[in-house]
C-alpha cells in the first residue's frame, strides 16, 4: 500500500524541527516542574509519552493520501458544526465555559478540531472556486458564511481565543488566494466602525466586562495584571545568557502562573536569556517557512491550501502564545505548539504536520 | 457564480502568494524579537532586580458592600471595618512557628488558623492568607506594636455588616459569612477568594452580585523588612450598589411587636403595586452573629427553640389557609353560577356526603345561612356543599388564576410553592383517584391544601383589587454608591382573575361583614375610621376528633390565620397574619392584624418623619397609592437635617 517513493520522499526536515522544538519543550518542562509534588509519572515523562503518540499519528495521517480529504472535507466540517451545536445543549460546563463534549468513552473539545475543520472546509471551497485579480467582495459572501457558523457557535461557549484563531486561519487562507485591495480595505472599513461603535454604544457594562473577561479570565480576580507583571519579570530578567537550567528564581519559587502550560515560553526564557529565546523563535520561523515552503512546492491547489492553513494555524499559536507571555497581547490559553504541555493540544499540531508531510511526500506524484 | 470562473484544477495555483505571507510572518516574529531585545537586554536591570532583590506584595483592598435601606431611605443595614489576620506565605519561613507565636500572643485558637492556612494552599505566594477574623481593637494593637518582630503578618480591614435595626427584619435581610469551600469552587463566585464575605441568605444572597462590588487591591514592591518602596500598580475597589427596598421600616418594626414571643408570620403588601411593605417572621434571630463564628450556646438556643427562629416562616411556613380560603370557594362558586348572594343553606352543624360527616366548627349548627352570613360566621357546612357541588378541579381552576401553587418569584432563596391538589395531582403523588370525600376538606382550605404567608397575602389582595395578580416584590431600585439611580423596579402583573366585579363585591362585603357586622369572626381587626375587610381561618395541626375543648400542647394547637384589606372602599393595603399554634384566627391572628393596620393607617398621616441626615438624597416619598399624604405635602427641608 505505501509506495516506496513514499519513504524516500520523507520530509526529514520538517520532522526535525518539530522534534528539536518538541526536545526543548520537554526540557523546558522538566525545569518548570521541577518545583512540583506531583502523584503519577513527572509531567515531562508524561510530555514525552504525548510527543510519541503524537509521532504515531503523524505517521499514520501521512499514510493515506490527502486528497481523501478533499472528498470528506465538508462532511468533516458540517460534523463539527453539529457537535458545537450539541456542545451547547448538552455539553460539559467547566470553568465557566462549555467547551467538551462527553461521549461516553472520552470527552472531545470540537472547538479545538473546528481549527482543522475550517482547514479542510477553506481548501475545498477554494479549491473549486477561482476569482482573476483577487478575491472580491462578493466572493467572500460564502466563506464569509463558512467561517461565520462555527465562530459564532465557539464564541458562545464562550471561548474566544479559539474563536479568534479560527478567524486568523480563515483569514491567512483567503489571503493565500489573494484579495483584491478593495476587498481588504472595505473589510477594514467594516470591522473598525462596527466594532468600535458596538463596544461603545451597543454593550452595557457588564457585557463589556465579560468581553474583556474572556480575553482575559485573570483580569476580574484580585490582583489582576499580576500575571503578566510576574511573567515579564521573569523573561526580563533572563537577559542575555539567562540564568541557567532549573535556576530560574521566578519559575522555582513559583511566581508564575501555569508555567509549564501556557507560560512554559516565560520559564525558558528567564533560564535560557535572549540567546535561547531567539533560537527557539528562530525555530519557529524554519517551521512556519518550511510549511509554505512545502505549500509552493505542492502541485495541487488542494494540497498547497491545506499546507497553508495548518501553517497558519501554527504560526497563530506560536505569535499569540509568545505575545501574550511577553504583554503585548492579553492573556488568553493558547498553548504554544510543541512546547507547553498538554496531551490535546500536541496531538492537534501533530494532526497538522501528519498532513503537511503528506502534502511533502507526494509533491512529486503527479 | 462570478464571470470569470474557469476550470483549471491543476494549474492556476497561487503560489506567489507564499512569498508576501512569509515576509509577514518573518515581520510579526521580528517584532516580538524586539520586544524580547527590549525586556531582556534593555530592561533587564530593572526586572532583575525585582525578580532577585526586591519582593512584590499584593494588598487586597475589599470593596465596601452596598446598603440596605427602606422604601424611606432610612439605613437598614450599613457597614462597619472588621480586622482579620494575614500571613503572606513568601515572607513567611517557619509558617507554623508563626502561628503558634501568633495563636499564643492573641489567644486565637491554633486549630482554625491551621485549617485557614491549609484551604490556602497552593495559591500564589505573595498572596496574603486569612488566618483569623473578628479581631478585637486590642489583639490589632498587639499586632501593631509587634510589627517589626512579625514579618509577613498583616492587619486586613474588611468591611462587615451592622444591622441597625438588630434582630428586625432579619430573615428578610439574610445574613453574610466567609465563602464556603463549596460556594468557591461553584461557578457563580469565580472571583471570590477563601476568607471573602458572601450573602448567605435573604437579600443579602439573591442580590450579592449588586451588592459586592469589585475588590480592588495595590501591587507593592516591598523591601526585605516589608516596608513599601514602590506602588507597582493600583485597582481601585468600585464599591457595591445600595438597595431601597419596598419595605417601611417603621412598619416592619410594629408589626414585629404586635407578634410578641408568639411564633408566626405576617405579610403586609401594596394592594396596587406588589409592592412588600413588611415581612415578618417570628421569633427572629440576631444577623450579626453569622458573620463570625456563632457562639454554641446561641447556636443551640436557635436549634431548640421549638418556635424555629432561623425558619424564614413567611417565605417558606406552608400551612392549610384553613377559611381564609373560602373567598376562594365563594368566588369559585358564583363565578360558575352554582350560588348568589340569595341562595341559602341550612346548617345544622353537620354535613353528611356517603358515608362520611363533616362537621362545621360550630357544632349546633348555623342554620340557614346565605353567603354574607356564611362568610361573616364561617359556616363550614356552606363551603362543603358548594366545594362538592362544584368539584376539586374548578375550584383548582380558579386557584390557579390565582397564581396558587406555585412559588411567587418573590426573588429570595427558599421560597415554597405550597400545594392546590387537583384530581390529576393525586393520581400522579398517590396512586390512587380523587374521591368525593376529599373534596369538602379542600373547600375550607384543609385536606392537602397549603399556602404559604406571600401566598395568603397575595391572595387578599387580588380579591381586593378585583382581580389583579401582582408579583409580590421588595426592592423598589437599585442605586449607586452616589446615590444615582441604576434601576427601578415597576410592579409586575403575575396574572389576571377573570371574574365580574358585581361577583367581586359580594365576597368582598362578605369579608367587610366579617371585620364590622356583629357577629363576625374578625371584629377584632375593627378599627373604626378605617374599614377593613377581611377573613379569618383557624388551621388545624392534628386531625379532628381530638377534643378541642381540653388544654392541648404547644405543637398540636391549631394555627390562628387572619387575611385582611383596607380601606374597604378604595383598597390600599394588605395584610395575611399566621399565627403558629396560635388558637383561633379570629382570637389570635385578627388582633395583630388590627394593630399592623393601626399602624399603617397612622404612619399615612401628615406627620413630617424625621430623616436620617445621611440618606437625604436617597430620600424620595413612596408612591401615591401608599402614601400620599406625603407627596402632597413634602416633609419640610429643614426636617431632613435634624
Amino acid at each position: 500500500m505505501i509506495d516506496r517513493r513514499l519513504v524516500t520522499n520523507f520530509d526529514w526536515t520538517l520532522l526535525g524541527i518539530v522534534m528539536t522544538i518538541s526536545l526543548l519543550g520537554v526540557m523546558n518542562i522538566y525545569s518548570a516542574s521541577a518545583s512540583y509534588t506531583v502523584v503519577g509519572a513527572p509531567y515531562y515523562i508524561k510530555q514525552m509519552n504525548w510527543l510519541a503518540f503524537g509521532l504515531i499519528i503523524t505517521i499514520v495521517i501521512c499514510s493515506v493520501d490527502y486528497h481523501l480529504l478533499e472528498d470528506v472535507a465538508y462532511w468533516f466540517y458540517v460534523g463539527l458544526l453539529i457537535l458545537l451545536l450539541l456542545v451547547l445543549v448538552v455539553g460539559k460546563k467547566s470553568l465557566g465555559a462549555t467547551r467538551w463534549l462527553d461521549l461516553g468513552v472520552f470527552t472531545i473539545q470540537p472547538s479545538e478540531l473546528m481549527k482543522i475543520g475550517i482547514i479542510l472546509a477553506f481548501a475545498r471551497f477554494f479549491n473549486n472556486y477561482h476569482a482573476l485579480g483577487g478575491l472580491s467582495v462578493r466572493d467572500m459572501l460564502y466563506p464569509l458564511v463558512l467561517l461565520g457558523a462555527p465562530t459564532l457557535l465557539i464564541m458562545k461557549q464562550p471561548d474566544l481565543g479559539t474563536s479568534v484563531l479560527v478567524v486568523l486561519i480563515a483569514s491567512s487562507m483567503s489571503l493565500f488566494i489573494g484579495m483584491r485591495w478593495s476587498t481588504l480595505v472595505s473589510f477594514v472599513l467594516v470591522t473598525v466602525p462596527l466594532t468600535w461603535v458596538g463596544w461603545n454604544h451597543f454593550l452595557k457594562p457588564y457585557q463589556k466586562n465579560r468581553v474583556l473577561d474572556f480575553l482575559n479570565p485573570e483580569r476580574s480576580r484580585l490582583g489582576s495584571g499580576y500575571h503578566i507583571i510576574q511573567s515579564k519579570i521573569a523573561v526580563g530578567s533572563g537577559g542575555f545568557w539567562g540564568k541557567g537550567f532549573v535556576k530560574g528564581t521566578q519559575a522555582q519559587l513559583r511566581f508564575l502562573p501555569e508555567q509549564h502550560t501556557d507560560f512554559a515560553f516565560s520559564v525558558y526564557a528567564e533560564e535560557w536569556g535572549f540567546l535561547g529565546t531567539l533560537v527557539l523563535i528562530a525555530l519557529y520561523i524554519s517551521l512556519i517557512l518550511w510549511g509554505l515552503t512545502i505549500a509552493r512546492r505542492c502541485n495541487d491547489r488542494f494540497g498547497a491550501l491545506l499546507a497553508v492553513g495548518v501553517t497558519a494555524m501554527l504560526f497563530w499559536h506560536t505569535v499569540i502564545n509568545i505575545g501574550m507571555v511577553i504583554g503585548l497581547f492579553p492573556v488568553v490559553g493558547v498553548p504554544l505548539p510543541f512546547f507547553s504541555y498538554g496531551g490535546t493540544s500536541m496531538i492537534s499540531f501533530m494532526v497538522g504536520i501528519g498532513i503537511l508531510q503528506n502534502i511533502s511526500m507526494r509533491k512529486f506524484m503527479f | 457564480m462570478i464571470k470569470e470562473q474557469r476550470y483549471v484544477r491543476e494549474t492556476a495555483q497561487p503560489k506567489r502568494q507564499t512569498i508576501p505571507l512569509a515576509i509577514g510572518a518573518i515581520v510579526i516574529f521580528c517584532l516580538l524579537i524586539l520586544r524580547l531585545w527590549y525586556l531582556q537586554i534593555l530592561s533587564v536591570d530593572q526586572y532583575r532586580a525585582l525578580s532577585e532583590n526586591n519582593r512584590l506584595r499584593f494588598l487586597p483592598v475589599a470593596a465596601s458592600r452596598g446598603a440596605i435601606m427602606d422604601r424611606n431611605g432610612v439605613v437598614m443595614v450599613s457597614n462597619q471595618p472588621s480586622y482579620s489576620l494575614t500571613l503572606i506565605p513568601q515572607e513567611v519561613k517557619d509558617a507554623g512557628a508563626m502561628m503558634d507565636h501568633l495563636a499564643a500572643l492573641l489567644g486565637l485558637d491554633r486549630n482554625d488558623m491551621e485549617e485557614r492556612w491549609q484551604k490556602a494552599r497552593g495559591r500564589a505566594r505573595y498572596y496574603p492568607v486569612v488566618i483569623a477574623i473578628g479581631l478585637s481593637q486590642d489583639q490589632v494593637e498587639i499586632v501593631e506594636e509587634n510589627h517589626l518582630r512579625l514579618p509577613g503578618v498583616e492587619v486586613a480591614v474588611k468591611p462587615t455588616r451592622e444591622y441597625r435595626f438588630q434582630q428586625s427584619a432579619a430573615h428578610l435581610l439574610g445574613y453574610i459569612g466567609e465563602i464556603s469551600e463549596k460556594e468557591l469552587s461553584s461557578e457563580g463566585y469565580a472571583e471570590y477568594d477563601p476568607g471573602d464575605y458572601v450573602g448567605k441568605n435573604g437579600i443579602e444572597k439573591a442580590w450579592e452580585q449588586e451588592l459586592h462590588g469589585v475588590d480592588g487591591g495595590r501591587q507593592l514592591e516591598v523591601d526585605s523588612r516589608g516596608r513599601v518602596l514602590r506602588v507597582l500598580s493600583e485597582t481601585y475597589p468600585a464599591a457595591g450598589n445600595s438597595l431601597v427596598l419596598t419595605i417601611d421600616q417603621r412598619l416592619q418594626e410594629a408589626a414585629e411587636r404586635a407578634f410578641g414571643d408568639q411564633a408566626g408570620a405576617a405579610v403586609v403588601m401594596d394592594v396596587n403595586t406588589g409592592e412588600i411593605l413588611a415581612f415578618v417572621s417570628s421569633p427572629t434571630f440576631d444577623p450579626a452573629l453569622f458573620a463570625g463564628k456563632i457562639p454554641t450556646d446561641i447556636w443551640e438556643k436557635y436549634l431548640k427553640d421549638k418556635r424555629h427562629p432561623l425558619q424564614d416562616k413567611a417565605l417558606s411556613g406552608q400551612y392549610p389557609p384553613g377559611s381564609t380560603f373560602k373567598m376562594i370557594t365563594a368566588l369559585a362558586g358564583l363565578d360558575a353560577g352554582l350560588v348568589n348572594e340569595s341562595t341559602t343553606v341550612n346548617c345544622n352543624g353537620t354535613y353528611e356526603l356517603g358515608s362520611s360527616k363533616f362537621r362545621c366548627w360550630n357544632r349546633h349548627g348555623h342554620g340557614v345561612v346565605n353567603l354574607r352570613r356564611s362568610l361573616k360566621e364561617s359556616c363550614d357546612v356552606y363551603f362543603y356543599q358548594l366545594g362538592e357541588r362544584m368539584g376539586i378541579d374548578r375550584l383548582a381552576a380558579m386557584c390557579s388564576q390565582f397564581k396558587l401553587g406555585e412559588p411567587m418569584g418573590v426573588g429570595l432563596p427558599g421560597e415554597k410553592r405550597g400545594l392546590i391538589p387537583t384530581s390529576a395531582w393525586k393520581l400522579k403523588r398517590f396512586g390512587k383517584h380523587w374521591l368525593p370525600g376529599d373534596t369538602p376538606p379542600a373547600a375550607i382550605g384543609q385536606g392537602y391544601v397549603l399556602m404559604t404567608p406571600i401566598q395568603l397575602v397575595s391572595m387578599v389582595s387580588t380579591v381586593a383589587n378585583e382581580g389583579t395578580v401582582y408579583r409580590p416584590h421588595l426592592v423598589k431600585r437599585v442605586v449607586d454608591a452616589d446615590g444615582k439611580v441604576l434601576r427601578e423596579f415597576s410592579p409586575e402583573i403575575l396574572g389576571r382573575v377573570a371574574v365580574s366585579h358585581a361577583n367581586f363585591m359580594k365576597v368582598k362585603e362578605g369579608l367587610y361583614a366579617v371585620v364590622n357586622d356583629s357577629g363576625g369572626t374578625g371584629a377584632a381587626a375593627r378599627l373604626g375610621d378605617l374599614k377593613v375587610a377581611g377573613k379569618t381561618g383557624t388551621s388545624q395541626v392534628v386531625k379532628m376528633g381530638v377534643d378541642r375543648k381540653r388544654q392541648l400542647p404547644y405543637e398540636y394547637k391549631d394555627h390562628a390565620l387572619f387575611t385582611a384589606f383596607a380601606p374597604f372602599d378604595k383598597p390600599e393595603v394588605a395584610v395575611a397574619v399566621v399565627v403558629e399554634h396560635g388558637g383561633g384566627g379570629g382570637a389570635a391572628a385578627a388582633p395583630i392584624a388590627g394593630k399592623i393596620l393601626r399602624v399603617w393607617a397612622d404612619l399615612k398621616k401628615p406627620v413630617p418623619q424625621p430623616v436620617h441626615p445621611a440618606n437625604t438624597k436617597l430620600d424620595e416619598p413612596g408612591p401615591a397609592a401608599v402614601i400620599p399624604e406625603q407627596q402632597t405635602e413634602p416633609v419640610p427641608a429643614e426636617d431632613k437635617s435634624q
